[in-house]
């Protein structure tokens, strides 16, 4: 609480304890033997009661009037004060029970729900800031051999700064000096460190943990990822959800509506005989009591808010409200192939020995012959390769171009290639079942095996399709510009339903397009999204109704193209960011039904006379606060 | 021009719909939004007219909500 909600929640304890003991009183003690006459006594109570009601009003009143002055009619200070001050004003109607006890507890319970409210609101607004303080305060660099602190908007790019352990890295750059693990879950939600060392690049808004960094700076701060993210974050409560936009007119109908059907109500039944003034006034009253839309204005940004907050902790960046709201009608999911649901990089996934041949000597004679060659493909199969490559066994290495490499390895002639190369050199190969680039390996003319290299699918993609579809998507399709039998084998292992392959950039537009007019076709409301790597893939993450860019980390293009920026590149995070939009949708939908629902009610029982304030009061306050509660748990995204 | 502002005792949601809806009225505001949970208010106007925007923006929101004050 801060200083000025301690004063309010003072001033509202004090009108309380206030209110308890002239309640006591003028329930418990016989004023009326007392004073010896009823009508004093009612005036008496009247006084009393009016104390607790301006201690705890008074703001309220004054803010009442000032308004009216700017012609702020269907104001809910003014609201609330017609209504307390007309409960008082009952007084003036003998024939009727008192009601000032009503007005000052009506006023009070505002109050109270209205303290309550700002406290939550604020408690949120903290815990999401503070899950976004990724903001670095300083960067040092070093000068005359000593560190000093400085604005991390004053380094250029090219500088050299000091990142000691415990600090955030300030700005992008890449390592010259020192290793160290560094904490990344501010940014990606991931708990498990990296690890750097010199070569390496670093991202802004990651904590160093174990070792001291010289990172040469390779943007300004103001392009570093931490500013953009930051920026992102700010920038998404400008974009708001249809539902937000929806409820903002319903208020500015309701107010007006419910205010005029109390008039109605305290004037046209009396006039028409059907009974006392003081009845249907008291009505009308209650009627206004629950006029004010509170509930719903606060509760249903809040839930958007502390999902796009509980989002953002997992390393999910929403770039507004209504994406979220999107990425919950979602029912198509279109993927990418290579990077988003594949690596993106080539690796051995197999190696194939001929009988009575070590698929470990395949490997290594193949290692061997590749030893000087940088292409992909021989990287990948270095790296596949456990040993240490002796460069002594290695003898006039050639590369024959777009075949594969010819070498000599321990004084024998090894060849390393495709089939064309088996073929010239009149080597009998024959082909695999297995997808992907096949590199086929003979010694001394005679053939021993062959090694698959092909794009990795990723670990969590078949799983994170699996919960897809138990989150609620009908349809997920695979986009790539492979070949087609590479598109049918990993479609097939990891489970989505349709694939087009050998599709160019404009192609992927092309078929986003198409997919979403079929699925328009069979549900207008339902939405398609776009999942890809950001690179490349802009046109078509700005044409699918919510674009997601996943590893994003430190890439521009793709966190200025999506609408949805996956910090990390794990698929299975789009499934948590829809369950998250799900979850949030529903509280949305819940705090909506059961507000607009409690206070149809009440209008209802209290046009029958059944309603009473106090139950006007449940309906304004406790909904409020029960809907404010409702929508906090937006931001609790444990388990999801 | 596009800017964005830090707004003080802003403590009604249903206010700040209000004035977000009175600053897109004023003349020269091409898009201007008014967030309660984050009290920020962003503001697309007219670049040359801006100031004088600011101004006007600053009076119809004292109409709404008095309390409030636009950091600028």
């Amino acid at each position: 609480m801060n200083k000025k909600q301690r004063r309010w929640r003072n001033r509202i304890v004090i009108a309380l304890v206030l209110f308890a003991a002239i309640f006591a009183i003028t329930e418990l003690l016989p004023l009326d033997t007392w004073l010896d006459s009823h009508t004093a006594a009612v005036w008496l109570e009247f006084a009393l009661f009016l104390v607790p009601y301006l201690v705890a009003g008074y703001d309220v009143l004054w803010k009442a009037v000032r308004n009216i002055g700017h012609g702020q009619v269907f104001d809910e200070n003014f609201l609330m004060s017609i209504a307390t001050v007309g409960a008082f004003a009952m007084v003036l109607f003998p024939d009727t029970d008192p009601h000032m006890a009503e007005g000052a507890a009506v006023m009070l319970f505002y109050q109270v729900g209205e303290l309550f409210q700002s406290y939550a609101v604020g408690k949120s607004r903290q815990s999401i800031s503070s899950m976004m303080d990724i903001a670095p305060d300083y960067a040092n660099i070093e000068v005359d051999g000593a560190l000093q602190q400085v604005d991390p908007e004053e380094v250029a790019v090219g500088d050299v700064i000091v990142v000691k352990p415990g600090e955030r890295v300030p700005i992008d750059g890449t390592v010259i000096e020192g290793a160290s693990q560094l904490d990344t879950a501010a940014l990606t939600g991931e708990s498990v460190p990296r690890y750097v060392e010199v070569g390496a690049e670093v991202v802004s808004g990651c904590i160093n943990m174990t070792g001291v960094l010289r990172v040469r700076t390779t943007k300004p701060f103001g392009e570093s990822t931490v500013s953009r993210i930051l920026e992102l974050v700010e920038n998404a409560s400008s974009k708001k959800a249809h539902t937000e936009s929806f409820i903002t007119r319903f208020a500015r109908y309701y107010t007006p509506i419910v205010t005029g059907a109390a008039l109605a109500i305290a004037v046209i039944p009396p006039l028409a005989g059907m009974g006392a003034w003081s009845d249907w006034i008291l009505r009308g009253l209650t009627f206004l009591v629950v006029s004010c839309p509170c509930a719903l204005v606060i509760s249903v940004p809040l839930s958007f808010f502390g999902g796009i907050g509980g989002a953002s902790k997992l390393g999910i960046l929403v770039k507004g409200s209504n994406y979220l709201e999107l990425l919950a009608q979602t029912e198509t999911v279109v993927f990418d192939k290579t990077g988003t649901l594949t690596n993106g990089t080539f690796s051995v996934v197999a190696v194939h020995a001929e009988a009575d041949v070590d698929p470990d000597l395949v490997l290594s004679i193949a290692a061997h012959a590749e030893a000087y060659s940088d292409h992909p493909i021989a990287l990948s199969v270095k790296e596949a390769y456990r040993g240490t490559i002796d460069q002594q066994r290695i003898r006039e290495a050639r590369e024959e171009s777009g075949h594969g490499v010819r070498a000599l390895v321990d004084e024998r002639t090894v060849l390393v290639g495709n089939d064309k190369l088996m073929r010239a050199n009149g080597v009998g190969y024959h082909d695999c079942k297995l997808e992907g680039t096949i590199l086929h390996v003979s010694l001394d003319g005679e053939y021993i095996g062959h090694i698959v290299i092909a794009d990795m699918v990723k670990e969590d993609a078949a799983e994170a399709l699996r919960s897809l579809h138990e989150a609620g998507v009908t349809k997920t399709v695979m986009l790539t510009g492979d070949r087609e039998t590479v598109a049918a084998a990993v479609a097939k292992a990891v489970g989505v339903d349709e694939y087009r392959a050998q599709l160019l950039p404009q192609g992927k537009v092309e078929a986003v397009e198409a997919l979403m007019s079929d699925a328009a076709k069979r549900d207008p409301k339902a939405k398609l999204a776009f999942v890809g790597d950001g690179i490349n893939d802009a046109p078509v993450l700005t044409r699918a109704d919510v674009g997601i860019a996943m590893g994003a980390m430190g890439s521009d293009a793709a966190i200025e193209a999506a609408d949805i920026v996956l910090m990390d590149d794990k698929p299975s995070n789009i499934a948590r960011a829809m369950r998250i939009a799900r979850k949030t949708m529903r509280i949305v939908r819940q705090n909506i039904v059961f507000a607009i629902g409690v206070k149809v009610v009440i209008l209802v029982l209290a046009a029958l006379g059944i309603a009473n304030m106090w139950l006007a009061v449940f309906g304004d306050v406790g909904v409020a606060v029960l809907a404010i509660l409702n929508a906090m748990r937006c931001m609790n995204v444990k388990g999801m | 021009m596009r800017k964005v502002f830090k707004l003080e005792d802003l403590d009604c949601a249903n206010c700040a719909a209000k004035m977000e809806d009175a600053i897109n009225k004023i003349d020269g505001v091409e898009k201007a939004t008014m967030s309660f949970m984050t009290q920020k208010l962003t503001i697309v106007a007219d670049d040359g007219r801006f100031d004088e925007i600011m101004d006007e923006v600053e009076r119809v929101c004292s109409k709404v909500e008095p309390d409030m004050t636009i950091l600028r």
